[in-house]
């Protein structure tokens, strides 16, 4: 009993893992496939079926560069910074529920690495965390560059959590839960939140973008301004690693997205589907088939808005450095107060007379 | 003085709360972004596909036989006078008796070497050519090389093959779309594959 409970989520956490990793690479590609497509080019299309290879090509070329570290710069810091990004880029991943559970040998387990009671706390301490893998690789480089995009890197995202923060406060006071799990399946179908909280889903998906260094916020490695922003100084594998922790990030954020605002592994009409799976394959069969379609459209939606990233990073240019933090501290901060006021009296006058009124 | 109608007069008025959102801005700019997605590409792929370069495209060189299969050439040195990079060499030969099917004329070419390195293809030497022996071919152009000894090339590549005979055909896009349905169809072989923009 026991035993068959730890395989299954053993297996759960490796796939997931694996997944996130396989995903993050394939971004990679995405992206200059995205880019290419709307720029009206083919896009990398020589290695192996479509370009499908393309990835590996990459990283067998990081690999094989050289790994310079400056003489100047402080070794283990250095080494620390690249680390440090992949580490809690891949940390995040824990807590986001994937799908519902899966059934074996009389034991239920849930398609999600570990179910935390503080999920959306835990992400918020990690996403935050990844701000030092930037910080410290680009102090420990001892170029100007760098700390300049280091610097710019933290308040940035100090400044973003804060809005993006207040845009999760108005979902904890409709759901009243800090766990994701919980969060999710209050929007069973499509009683997507979404629907109460468009206002809090655009500061949220802002933040987001800033929080991921994207463009329009991606002034940390501003090519025109600071040379290549934290990782001038970084090659091979370490800069590999700092932008495969880029589109952890990207995939990570976007699952939270999916999962904060769009349902998560809820579709419109699952339970039509899962009466007819359960009824075709039994009780335990049609559940687990019932769990992985869910488990797809979850990854459906975090992809969508993957492309999304990609869609927003060719459409808008660079904001100015004033202009981000005008529009974090003067304009998304107020509105997601504003969203707070509007969401707490929502549900204290309000929702009587809705549930009244569907009753 | 205005060139085009498209110019727009600056002004400096307030902002209307729409602009300042900045939303709907974005939102059209995603529309046009998402429009690009989907449009057709424009792209030709390079080495499979080569686009047809217009029958005045001078690209690597060729000497001519006349309808008898004679080598047109006699090394009067013309072209390598005219030839801006000094690209041309050759050395001349007196026309021995029974080779009269050889050559059309007493003098020929014995060597001809055309430096691809130094030839910047300007024409020059088509153009000064009193024999019409030289050519520089619309449809080849002088393949990548890696090794020194393949930037000279001498008679063995550049005079013409009688069997595969260079004709400046297709002097329009029209034209050059019927070769390449000809081509399809098998009826031509000589004849690289392109794309027509």
């Amino acid at each position: 009993m026991e035993l068959t409970e730890f395989i299954i989520k053993a297996i759960i956490i490796l796939v997931i893992f694996g997944l996130t990793l396989l995903i993050a690479m394939y971004s990679t590609y995405g992206e200059r496939k995205v880019a290419a497509f709307i720029q009206d080019r083919i896009g990398p299309n020589r290695a192996g079926p479509f370009g499908m290879l393309q990835p590996l090509a990459d990283a067998g070329k990081m690999f094989f560069k050289e790994d310079f570290i400056p003489a100047q710069a402080n070794k283990w810091l250095f080494i620390a910074g690249p680390a440090l990004a992949m580490l809690t880029a891949l940390m995040a991943s824990a807590v986001i529920p994937f799908g519902d559970t899966i059934r074996y040998d009389g034991v239920e387990v849930a398609v999600q690495a570990v179910e935390a009671n503080i999920g959306i706390l835990y992400i918020f301490g990690v996403v935050s965390l990844g701000v030092y893998g930037i910080m410290v690789g680009g102090w420990a480089s001892n170029n100007k560059f760098s700390l300049l995009g280091a610097i710019r890197a933290a308040s940035q995202n100090i400044s973003y959590e804060i809005a993006m923060g207040m845009a999760i406060v108005a979902i904890l006071m409709m759901t009243g839960s800090l766990s994701l799990r919980a969060i999710v399946e209050q929007q069973h179908g499509g009683n997507w939140n979404i629907w109460y909280q468009p206002l809090g889903f655009i500061i949220f998906i802002t933040c987001a973008f800033a929080e991921c260094n994207r463009t329009p916020f991606d002034l940390p490695e501003c090519e025109t301004e600071l040379v290549g922003g934290y990782h001038t100084e970084y090659s091979s594998m370490k800069l590999g690693f700092y932008l495969f922790a880029e589109y952890i990030n990207m995939f990570i954020s976007s699952a939270v997205i999916s999962a904060l605002y769009f349902g998560g592994y809820n579709y419109p009409g699952m339970d039509w589907v899962y009466t007819q799976l359960t009824g075709a394959f039994g009780e335990v069969a049609g559940h687990n088939a019932a769990t992985l379609i869910g488990t797809a459209v979850f990854f459906g939606k975090a992809l969508f808005f993957v492309f999304f990233y990609m869609w927003v990073r060719w459409t808008l240019p660079r904001f100015r450095y004033d202009q981000l933090m005008n529009l974090g501290w003067k304009g998304l901060i107020p509105l997601a107060i504003l969203n707070i006021i509007i969401t707490g009296t929502g549900v204290l006058f309000l929702e009587p007379y809705f549930s009244a009124l569907l009753k | 003085m205005q060139l085009t109608n498209r110019s727009k007069q600056v002004s400096n008025k307030e902002m209307t709360l729409a602009e300042r959102a900045y939303l709907p801005a974005i939102a059209q700019g995603m529309a046009i972004t998402l429009k690009h997605f989907f449009k057709k590409k424009v792209t030709i792929q390079y080495p499979e596909v080569k686009r047809y370069l217009g029958p005045v495209f001078r690209g690597r060189h060729i000497l001519k036989r006349d309808d008898q299969g004679r080598e047109r050439c006699t090394a009067c040195g013309l072209c390598a006078v005219a030839c801006p990079a000094e690209a041309i060499q050759m050395v001349a030969a007196e026309r021995e008796k029974g080779e009269e099917h050889l050559y059309r004329e007493e003098k020929y070419a014995a060597v001809y070497e055309v430096n691809m390195l130094r030839c910047i293809f300007c024409g020059l030497c088509e153009e000064a050519c009193p024999k019409q022996a030289v050519y520089l071919r619309h449809d080849e152009m002088v393949p990548v090389f890696v090794e020194r000894d393949q930037v000279i090339w001498g008679k063995d590549m550049l005079v013409e093959d009688m069997n595969n005979r260079y004709k400046r055909e297709a002097w329009t896009k029209e034209e050059a779309r019927q070769l390449d349905e000809k081509k399809a169809r098998g009826e031509v072989s000589n004849v690289e594959p392109r794309a027509i923009p």
